[in-house]
């Protein structure tokens, strides 16, 4: 019966049909030329391997951002597209995807979010091809405290190891103060994050609390499967507390191992990486009173926009954002106001005025952030210190840093390192 | 180095226990997987480096069982069974096609597994790392012995991995299956023509491999945290230990794990930085002194 009913299509509706197709293949171009073109992004980040869920959160907390912008009329009217590939983690390949993305996919714009070995070698990319890149996830401080580095296209929108130092330092020293701390370990991973934030912390444990001594340090490689040594190693050497930059699976290990060792009964624990998410929802038995610097928290800072923003992020993804997954909503943020301000997409323009820009947003300490116009880096943003609890909101309540002592501090040690 | 803190260390009783123990527990595990790594290798001269595959998977089924049972007797068996099956499977469908092959294609066969079994575990358990937490029966204060500390989950596992390890030399030395294997090992072709299957006794040896694989991802679950490829580093220590306990002996397996973890624990008191370092160069001394390894035989 069908059939039947098909062939009935005389001459007549055929030609109107296919005339009527015709004139929407020829049209369809002048059509899209009237609208603006889309503005390509291109994103290169770890995608694969240990720290995967990191890179995915990055994808999540742009992406969450770029559909706000989209539907308010994208970028001076250019709606954003994200290309987003993975760089296995390895800094060469990050800088080969950097590049592709700019010559061969027509990215007018390098969203950085790689760790801080990737973010280097992108940085160089930048640097030669000349076009804003805005680095999300390397706190290594030197990315952009150091004048041999810096390029005016380029900009960090994350947090950095420096301020981490000064504030952890700040708050342990209270600690200390109060209950007598003297004999410290360090307990940090083989690498350069490991070794530079460790000492760095040292360094302002013992500005705010001179009788200070590290009596031991233990140096667990990067992803070390068992860390029986290592506990073992600090029972002996019997320090009242411990500071640790172990994160991801590796902390969650250690606090695994540790626990059966009852280690953090004995001695006050800092693990500065221990309040995220990934770490706090994955150990089953988390030592209550460990303390640890906020990396995403929903309770930190303590407003209405933060926890919504944090309750968005889950519903749409099924899982709490990370300290990564902030950081890179936040460049889309700056990006639309940036874009507002001189109503264009263009790099060059962007990067004028992303220099010094402050907007309004959940994350900063006061509900502002600003990329400072000095060494284009993000200041102002949320950074304090808290102790846990086994279950939900896992850090209660959080010391926050005072971003006055942080830059004058800050200024001092650019100075030392001949920054300045 | 630190020599002082290493004698210093040896002076302490309270030292010398925790390090010895925890020397213990790093060889234990490692004695676990690398038992079936020198077990494949002695009957069936395949060096299967998907072996810390069959770890991950292991501590991936003990999560799941976990989680389901809340068992944690049930959890060990169940790992050690499943994986044990995926032992023979992977044995019985896909290395079985390469034997009579260059080695380059059995590496290339065992690479690509590790590959799917990493992605496998991506797929069904997600990217991102796990933890099972410890079993509620082990949540108790560590004991103290003469003044060292020694965690009870750690003797549960330096005991039960000592009753497998004599229980796994009893089969193969008293047995009538572990006298086939030997035979197997020794002549195939004569084990073969005295009618013996020997396709079922290789897929068996892999299923043992793969359940002492298993026992031992199950057995490090509680304490170490759970990531697709998780294998690979405990896949090179045990490689270690084959090597220098002679490949395809279990009694140099087993001496070579208490090797490798002493060597770990007093290590990282007296040389901290050279930790790592200590085991290669304990490797290389064993091969230059006896190139077959401290119990491997001259291979005829």
């Amino acid at each position: 019966m069908t059939g039947n009913r098909k062939s009935r299509l005389d001459r007549r509706t055929l030609l109107k049909g296919t005339s009527a197709a015709a004139i929407g293949i020829i049209g369809a171009p002048l059509i899209a030329r009237g609208q603006a073109k889309p503005i390509k992004i291109g994103m290169p980040t770890i995608l694969s391997g240990r720290v995967a869920q990191l890179g995915a959160s990055s994808r999540n907390g742009v992406m969450l951002e770029v559909e706000k912008v989209n539907a308010a009329g994208g970028l001076a009217g250019r709606p954003i597209e994200m290309v987003i590939r993975d760089s296995k983690g390895a800094p060469q390949e990050a800088a080969r995807v950097a590049r592709e993305l700019v010559n061969s996919d027509g990215c007018e714009i390098l969203i950085d979010a790689e760790a801080s070995s990737g973010a280097f070698a992108v940085h160089e990319v930048a640097r030669d091809l000349k076009v804003l890149c805005l680095h999300t996830n390397s706190e290594t401080s030197s990315l952009t405290a150091d004048p041999k580095l810096r390029i005016p296209n380029a900009f960090r929108v994350a947090r950095q190891g420096i301020h981490d130092s000064i504030v952890g330092g700040g708050y342990a020293a209270k600690i200390a103060e109060a209950k007598k701390l003297t004999k410290w370990m360090t307990c940090s991973p083989d690498y350069a994050y490991g070794r530079d934030t460790t000492a760095q912390f040292i360094e302002y444990l013992k500005h705010f609390k001179k009788d200070i001594e590290v009596v031991g340090e233990a140096w667990p490689k990067l992803f070390q499967p068992d860390y029986t040594e290592v506990v073992t190693k600090i029972l002996q050497t019997k320090p009242q507390a411990m500071y640790s930059c172990l994160w991801g699976g590796d902390l969650t290990s250690f606090i695994d191992q540790g626990n059966i060792y009852a280690l953090f009964t004995q001695i006050e624990t800092f693990a500065v990486n221990m309040a995220d998410y990934t770490a706090l929802t994955v150990v089953k038995n988390l030592p209550k009173g460990i303390h640890s610097g906020n990396r995403y928290i929903k309770t930190f800072p303590k407003t209405a926009a933060n926890a919504a923003w944090g309750d968005a992020y889950r519903a749409k993804y099924k899982e709490y954002p990370t300290n990564w997954a902030w950081q890179n909503a936040t460049v889309i943020q700056f990006l639309a106001a940036a874009a507002k301000k001189v109503n264009s997409a263009d790099g060059a323009k962007l990067a004028e005025a992303l220099r010094g820009l402050t907007i309004e947003s959940p994350f900063g300490t006061d509900g502002k952030l600003t990329l400072r116009a000095e060494d284009q880096t993000l200041v102002g943003y949320a950074i304090g210190w808290g102790t846990t609890i086994p279950a939900e909101p896992y850090v209660p309540e959080t010391t926050a840093g005072d971003w006055k002592q942080i830059t004058e501090l800050e200024a001092e040690w650019k100075k030392k390192n001949n920054y300045t | 180095m630190d020599l002082s803190s290493l004698a210093n260390c040896l002076g302490s009783p309270a030292c010398v226990v925790t390090q010895v123990t925890s020397g213990l527990i790093i060889g234990m595990l490692l004695f676990l997987v690398a038992a079936g790594l020198t077990l494949i290798f002695g009957v069936l001269k395949v060096i299967n480096f998907t072996h810390g595959a069959f770890y991950m998977l292991g501590a991936y089924f003990a999560l799941t069982i976990f989680q389901l049972t809340g068992s944690y007797v049930a959890t060990l068996l169940g790992a050690a069974l499943a994986t044990a099956l995926v032992g023979l499977a992977f044995e019985r469908f896909f290395m079985s096609r390469v034997y009579g092959q260059n080695i380059l294609m059995q590496l290339l066969v065992c690479y690509g597994f590790i590959l799917i079994f990493d992605d496998s575990v991506k797929i069904i358990w997600g990217p991102e790392f796990k933890s099972m937490g410890m079993p509620s029966t082990f949540q108790v204060p560590p004991l103290f012995i003469a003044g060292g500390v020694v965690p009870p989950f750690y003797l549960f596992l330096v005991g039960v991995t000592v009753a497998i390890g004599i229980a796994l030399w009893l089969v193969i030395e008293r047995t009538r299956f572990g006298k086939t294997v030997r035979a197997a090992a020794h002549n195939p072709s004569m084990v073969s023509a005295l009618g013996v299957n020997t396709g079922i006794l290789y897929g068996l040896v892999f299923a043992l491999g793969g359940l002492l694989a298993g026992f031992a991802g199950a057995l490090a679950a509680p304490v170490r945290s759970l990531t697709p490829g998780m294998g690979f580093s405990i896949l090179i220590e045990s490689f270690i230990v084959t090597v220098i306990g002679g490949m395809g002996s279990i009694v140099g397996a087993f001496v070579g794990s208490l090797l490798i973890g002493l060597i770990r624990t007093f290590g990282s008191v007296g040389f901290p930085l050279f930790t790592e370092g200590l085991m290669y160069l304990f490797m290389v001394v064993v091969l230059i002194a006896k190139p077959t390894g401290l119990f491997g035989k001259e291979v005829a």
